[in-house]
């Protein structure tokens, strides 16, 4: 792993969450661990997009809950770079008032514009409870910011009158993109930020996002599993398989040649709209289920899937994250020898 | 969008916005603007709301809203039957508005001695509205002595849903038992309400071991059979005591077993919300423990609390009306609708004096309206719900 350079705004190291399983009754014994995420090391630099993706149940929500710190990861650390040039600090080992300033700069943005905004508060109020909490006074200077804030979201200033109930989902997340940006933060993590959203919203929703990252200069950390998406917004695409990162690569090389087994699966899966070729390419279907994050398969864990697996290697040792050349990781131990197909070229 | 070129949304080109539903004035109202719009929908709810309102108010006012001093007991007129009000006189110059009522005629069963009325067409007793009566205290408080309903001379016989043993105005004693057995539920529920939404609030919040302990604690209270406990407890208060103190007493024990439905509830609430996106951010947002708890939380299910707490007075009432009918809550001279029912104990009494189960009536009236008024509220607690 390289060490953080003047561009990494974040670091996690060997994250790990482990969740206990306890057994029912009145004693709740630790029965076993579900190892949402396990190991996981990556850099998020300024300034750039960087996607997780994988299946349902991969850890990825979990991933972007430990960067929030709503969870406590059980080993590992998230080296931040604060505002203080130079000066870097462990979130993990920070708690509760040590953290707050920090909460200020990595903001979330939820999956559901529908649960996120308390319903009985109005948009005012929702978009301008960060400030106040950061002992902004309730005052007209807030009134107005509060507004331009909407403004920046695209959303008309008269609106924070309003409560949520009277928005559409779109609209919705627009607040909480609002809401979010309050206080000028440098890293947002966005939960599944627009799956919930209808297509042409989901398309609003992005470019508002890019228009944002812009202006305000800042890093996104962007959860997601619909690839099209992520082939659209992002600069670097991490894969996760169960708890793992199996692979980070760089958008455009990740799509056109992926080293790892899985991705490539991912990649066979993206729906092409185009039905002439959609027959020309052959779909890649994977065996099974993912694999169980509280009973993880030996050696790679993708082995019980994998059409290249061999079979022993692949069975009995756990693949390491490796760097291969032009910025790459992939955690395969046939990466260099496996010819892999990308998605296919819509494009053209 | 609309041609106001500061619009942000036309100037980025984003196109954000619905269209226009500016005139709407839904889209500004809160919650309570939403719930009071939806429970106005239920008409049931409604009239049971006035109703109650109007049964409150006669509980504050009893002294004025009876027709004379419910302990003023009369033995010429032991089990009079009530007295059907007319408004209109016949005489030689035609009808004329004079409202009355007729005076009874007794007589004695020659074998059984028992004295019997009957309605004797020619007395003529006058009544009137606003009449003056027996001094009193309204509400305890101002000295006054009108009533809204009364005879015109105070010593004629006025019973309106006859009298009972002792010649005591059946109407006046319902219309005074309602202060205690309305209030009763009142004070009770409230009581109720604290400790459950203290132990609710600790289990859903904290869960782990806590809820687990408070949950064994709740299924403890509610499977212990309740009349035998009550008994059990009634029967500690000493007889001596002052009727206030019983009264107090009585409460005391309704609401100590009474909490454990709320405090599930409300554990329930708490827990559902707990994990909600909306509280979550609140917490990154920086918030407190107490203002995530009391400026996020407790405001999404207030208006759950209003409509139990409502669907709770009806069982504390009929816990009253129980106790007191066995003898064992509140004791004469107290006056609830209870005590009076335990009047109506005897089947010879029944036979005799039907009337004496009007103070059942009034438990009914109350107990079907307050059900409706929290059946109501609850349907309109959670305006996001439905529609």
């Amino acid at each position: 792993m390289a060490e953080p350079s003047a561009a990494t705004l974040l670091e996690v190291r060997d994250l790990s969450m482990h969740f206990p399983v306890t057994s029912a009754g009145v004693l709740r014994r630790v029965v076993g661990q579900v190892k949402a995420v396990d190991g996981v090391s990556f850099c998020v630099r300024e300034g750039e997009t960087l996607s997780v993706v994988g299946e349902s149940g991969c850890g990825k929500t979990t991933l972007g809950r430990c960067i929030m710190r709503i969870y406590d990861p059980t080993a590992g650390s998230i080296r931040y770079r604060t505002r203080n040039e130079g000066e870097v600090v462990d979130l993990t080992a920070l708690d509760g008032r040590a953290l707050r300033p920090y909460r200020r700069d990595i903001r979330m943005i939820f999956q559901d514009p529908y649960a996120s905004l308390n319903p009985r508060m109005t948009v005012e109020e929702i978009v301008g409870e960060p400030l106040v909490l950061a002992g902004h006074p309730r005052n007209k200077a807030l009134h107005r910011r509060v507004g331009d804030l909407l403004e920046q979201v695209g959303l008309r200033r008269e609106y924070m009158a309003r409560y949520p109930h009277a928005f559409s989902g779109g609209e919705r997340q627009r607040i909480g993109i609002a809401r979010a940006l309050s206080l000028n933060p440098r890293l947002l993590v966005a939960d599944e930020a627009v799956s919930a959203l209808d297509v042409s919203v989901q398309a609003q929703t992005i470019n508002l996002l890019k228009k944002l990252q812009v202006e305000y200069k800042l890093t996104y950390v962007f959860i997601a599993h619909d690839l099209s998406v992520v082939e659209y917004i992002s600069d670097r695409v991490a894969v996760m398989y169960v708890g793992k990162l199996v692979e980070l690569a760089p958008t455009r090389a990740l799509f056109a040649r992926p080293a790892h087994p899985y991705t490539e699966a991912l990649l066979s899966a993206v729906p092409i709209p185009d039905p002439r070729l959609r027959k020309k390419v052959e779909r890649i279907r994977l065996a099974g289920e993912i694999a169980d994050p509280s009973n993880v398969p030996s050696g790679c864990p993708f082995h019980t899937r994998c059409a290249y697996s061999d079979g022993n290697r692949c069975v009995r040792e756990v693949p390491a994250l490796r760097t291969l050349e032009d910025d790459r990781q992939v955690a395969c131990h046939y990466a260099e020898t496996l010819e892999l197909k990308g998605a296919p070229q819509v494009a053209t | 969008m609309s041609a106001d070129p500061t619009t942000a949304a036309s100037a980025n080109g984003l196109a954000a916005s619905e269209p226009a539903r500016e005139d709407d004035r839904t889209l500004y109202w809160s919650q309570w603007s939403l719930t009071w719009w939806k429970f106005k929908q239920h008409k049931l709810a409604v009239v049971s709301g006035v109703l109650l309102i109007v049964f409150y108010l006669v509980a504050i006012f009893a002294e004025f809203f009876s027709t004379t001093d419910p302990h003023a007991y009369n033995s010429r007129y032991t089990y009079a039957p009530p007295q059907a009000v007319k408004l209109f006189q016949s005489d030689e110059s035609g009808w004329r508005w004079r409202p009355h009522v007729n005076g009874y005629a007794a007589a004695t069963d020659p074998v059984t001695l028992r004295r019997t009325f009957e309605i004797d067409e020619q007395t003529v007793i006058p009544i009137g509205f606003f009449v003056e009566g027996p001094e009193y205290r309204l509400a305890g408080l101002i000295a006054w002595n009108r009533y809204i309903l009364g005879a015109v001379d105070p010593s004629d016989p006025f019973f309106l849903l006859g009298s009972d043993r002792l010649g005591r105005d059946v109407y006046s004693r319902i219309v005074h038992g309602s202060r205690v057995s309305l209030s009763i539920g009142l004070i009770g529920v409230v009581m109720s309400l604290v400790i459950g939404i203290t132990f609710g609030a600790i289990a859903g919040f904290y869960g782990g071991a806590v809820d687990s302990v408070i949950q064994r604690v709740t299924e403890f209270l509610i499977s212990l059979p309740t009349i035998p406990l009550w008994m059990g407890l009634a029967a500690a208060i000493p007889l001596t005591w002052d009727p206030i103190a019983v009264y107090f007493l009585i409460t005391v024990i309704l609401s100590l077993l009474g909490w454990t439905q709320l405090a599930r509830q409300i554990r329930g609430m708490f827990m559902s919300i707990k994990n909600e996106d909306y509280v979550m951010a609140a917490r990154l947002d920086g918030s407190g423990e107490m203002r995530v708890i009391f400026r996020h939380m407790v405001p999404a299910f207030t208006s759950h609390i209003v409509a139990s707490v409502t669907l709770a007075v009806p069982a504390m009432i009929l816990a009253e009306t129980a106790l007191s009918f066995l003898g064992i809550g509140l004791r004469s001279p107290v006056i609830s609708w209870g005590v009076l029912l335990q009047e109506a104990q005897n089947i010879r009494t029944l036979a005799n004096a039907a009337w004496l189960l009007w103070p059942g009536a009034a438990v009914i009236v109350a107990v079907l309206a307050l059900n409706f008024l929290g059946d109501g509220l609850r349907d309109a607690a959670d305006p996001y719900g439905s529609n």
